[in-house]
């Protein structure tokens, strides 16, 4: 056992008992972050900040809605929105920060694509990284069934039908899943305990992981220089703080990323007082109703590349093309078969895929929201099915790079 | 310099996406359609010049008006309660006393002349097998547009010069269409009620539901269908077709039931900023809160970024 002496304060007290210093050099003052970044390196920062904003909205909303499918539209439209106080502060900040946070997360993404941090050492950071996306999916799913309105309940049909798995005519397997032949009260049920309980324990605990896989090989930089943190923090830590090419994580990179969140922040709220229509459906200020289908059917914005990527082919080849797009991100670590860690526009015919993959992302998206309908199928067809060529380009694209020279 | 170009990019695709995703898209999405801006130039004008005295004993004439209708301003109730009215007709034919001030005069004169066409319900009221409740004005044996003229003027003379936004609502729209965040039924608003503090049952609450759900019934049997609930209906349609909806309903819904209304341009913004009330009723608290708000995190960016210089200037 620890000698234990008699504590001089109460921050002594607590260090003999839990190396409060120790724990925050470790995990804070003396956890080293690369100088050469810039403002897309807060973008973790600020998806932590939204995590915790929608966490704190949610157990607001939580407070009164009712997941019932008798209660649940009008417990959020009239309830939230009108009898409690700032309830209508809560929905909003929830709804927009749903929406955003993909947002930012597709741009964290690319950032980690753009950079090649997904390299030599990192392919975890990487993984864990998808992982979350897909559970954040889930979470993002789960939750849009909540309102109850006429797309909760039609996405809710449309994305469980594809667990009947096209031909193989699963349909035992849909029910099971929905607890009933259509969704009812059960189904409203289930999704209310993912959207509150188990995904958002399956989501901290990814994010928790997350960090963990950024320890040893740390954060990548601007230039993807391998650098050797022992050698520059002991260059910091000896007072060479301006020739050092790493900083502390408190408070010189976390400065830096409160002054971005700051700006984010701004533009959110913007976005919660001014513009919150955008995150919020109109189709879904309609009541569920199973008798009435809405003319057009469509997933929020950020699932819509990927519904474009099942939509526009015939059943089964659309499930296989939507599932190869599902997963098909999570093995980038080794379908990049070029050994240079650097930004795309430094490694050639990447920086080309890399620009190419965005637009036809881009193009995806909108067609997902557009009727399919005439030349749109076409376009549908014709981009998705460009779009897996693209991936399947990858390890002949990055295998034709040329090494960069000066590896260290 | 070089963030400011990272973030130019970042913007540029936000943006595009953006506009793709939602005015394109939508653009692509709901059809545009003809809108007038109320003005129903399809009905004919006014040929005749009204004279409200002559109007007022016509309205009020054996077989004309209200032996359906009530004028509840001018002490005239109608002949059967909403109930009744819709067992017979389907609907409970509306109260006149506001419509001179809330319905287009067009729209009013050809409404007694040639319901059907004035409502746009021909594909519904064939006059051979189907037959609209309201029968065509005949005429009282004298100049038949004189008479419309004079009926017309006198809704307009008894009609009061403002109307506030729920009694536009609920004379315009509230007959079909409940709205229960604003509490109102298809036969009036709920009443307030006591349970019994025994049983904790309201049994008139009860009653008023049953007589609510007997309308219902009878007005879905008429329409086809329950018209929707109209509370947060502002929220669900845009804009654009709202307006153009209840100018021509056809335009936008091909076969509706849903007749034309016939409001005038201010008619309509009345209901609408009724329905506002009710479908966005933190709008002035959102427009309120929202600068403080972004004042805060404006204060907190600058603070941040001071400190930021603090913190850095040992760091280049």
């Amino acid at each position: 056992m620890a000698h234990f002496t008699k504590a001089t304060s109460i921050h002594d007290w607590l260090n003999q008992r839990l190396a409060v210093d120790s724990v925050k050099k470790v995990l804070a003052t003396e956890y080293w972050i690369p100088k050469n970044i810039n403002f897309l390196w807060a973008m973790g920062m600020i998806l932590a900040v939204t995590f915790g904003l929608l966490l704190i909205s949610g157990i607001f909303l939580m407070m009164y809605y009712k997941p019932d499918t008798a209660f649940a539209f009008d417990s959020v439209n009239y309830t939230i929105m009108s009898q409690v106080g700032y309830g209508w502060l809560w929905r909003h900040i929830h709804a927009v920060a749903a929406s955003v946070i993909f947002l930012i997360i597709y741009i964290h993404m690319f950032t980690g694509i753009y950079y090649g941090s997904y390299k030599k050492g990192r392919e975890m950071i990487w993984i864990s990284g998808m992982l979350l996306f897909v559970t954040f999916s889930g979470e993002a799913f789960s939750g849009y069934m909540l309102p109850w309105g006429q797309m909760s309940y039609w996405a809710g049909t449309v994305i469980t039908d594809i667990f009947s798995l096209g031909s193989l005519n699963l349909d035992g397997l849909v029910q099971w899943i929905r607890g009933g032949y259509v969704p009812g009260d059960a189904f409203l049920n289930r999704f209310y305990m993912l959207h509150v309980l188990l995904l958002p324990l399956a989501v901290i605990a990814l994010i928790v992981f997350h960090f963990a896989t950024l320890r040893l090989p740390h954060v990548n930089n601007q230039d993807g220089e391998d650098i050797n943190f022992k050698e520059e923090s002991d260059k910091y830590l000896s007072g060479n703080t301006k020739s050092s090419k790493v900083i502390r994580f408190q408070f010189d990179f976390l400065s830096k990323d409160i002054v971005i969140v700051g700006f984010f922040m701004i533009f959110f709220f913007y976005l919660v007082f001014y513009h919150f229509e955008f995150a919020m459906d109109p189709v879904n200020f309609d009541p569920a109703n199973g008798l009435k289908t809405p003319t057009h059917i469509y997933p929020e914005w950020y699932f819509l590349w990927t519904y474009e990527i099942l939509r526009p082919f015939p059943k089964n080849p659309g499930l296989l093309a939507f599932g190869f797009a599902q997963v098909i991100f999570i093995f980038l670590p080794f379908l990049d078969r070029s050994p240079n860690v650097a930004p795309a526009n430094r490694r050639g015919i990447f920086k080309i895929w890399f620009w190419v993959l965005i637009v036809t992302m881009v193009i995806l998206t909108v067609l997902g929201k557009l009727p399919p309908e005439g030349i749109y199928t076409t376009y549908g067809t014709v981009v998705a099915s460009f779009f897996i060529l693209l991936w399947l380009s990858l390890p002949i694209v990055t295998k034709l790079e040329k090494p960069i020279g000066s590896k260290k | 310099m070089k963030e400011l170009k990272i973030l130019a990019v970042l913007v540029f695709f936000t943006l595009l996406t953006y506009w793709g995703i939602e005015p394109f898209a939508y653009s692509k999405m709901h059809k545009s359609v003809a809108y007038t801006d109320f003005v129903y130039s399809d009905l004919p004008a006014l040929a005749k010049v009204g004279d409200a005295k002559r109007g007022e004993v016509l309205v009020k004439g054996a077989g004309a008006c209200l032996g359906c209708h009530g004028i509840k301003s001018q002490g005239l109730l109608p002949p059967m309660g909403p109930n009744a009215a819709a067992a017979s007709f389907g609907v409970n034919p509306p109260d006149l006393s506001d419509v001179g001030t809330l319905f287009d005069q067009r729209f009013l004169a050809e409404l007694i002349k040639n319901p059907v066409k004035a409502l746009m319900l021909e594909h519904k009221f064939d006059g051979k097998t189907k037959f609209f409740p309201m029968p065509a004005f005949a005429g009282a044996g004298g100049d038949k547009n004189q008479e419309v003229a004079d009926m017309v003027a006198y809704l307009k003379s008894i009609a009061p010069k403002d109307v506030s936004a729920k009694d536009a609502f609920t004379v315009s729209c509230g007959r079909c269409h409940a709205n229960r965040y604003g509490d109102w039924t298809q036969i009036g608003f709920v009443p307030k009620t006591k349970s019994n503090i025994i049983t904790n049952k309201d049994v008139d609450l009860l009653k008023f539901k049953i007589k609510t759900a007997e309308y219902q019934a009878d007005l879905a049997k008429y329409m086809g269908k329950l018209p929707p609930d109209l509370s947060i209906m502002i929220r669900a349609r845009s804009e654009d077709f709202m307006k153009t909806f209840v100018e021509n309903p056809g335009s936008q819904l091909k076969g509706t039931a849903m007749p034309r209304v016939g409001l005038t341009k201010e008619g309509y913004k009345k209901v609408k900023s009724y329905l506002e009330e009710t479908g966005d009723p933190s709008k002035s608290a959102r427009e309120a809160l929202g600068p403080w708000v972004i004042g805060f995190f404006v204060i907190f960016t600058i603070l941040a970024l001071l400190w930021k210089r603090s913190i850095w200037k040992e760091l280049h």
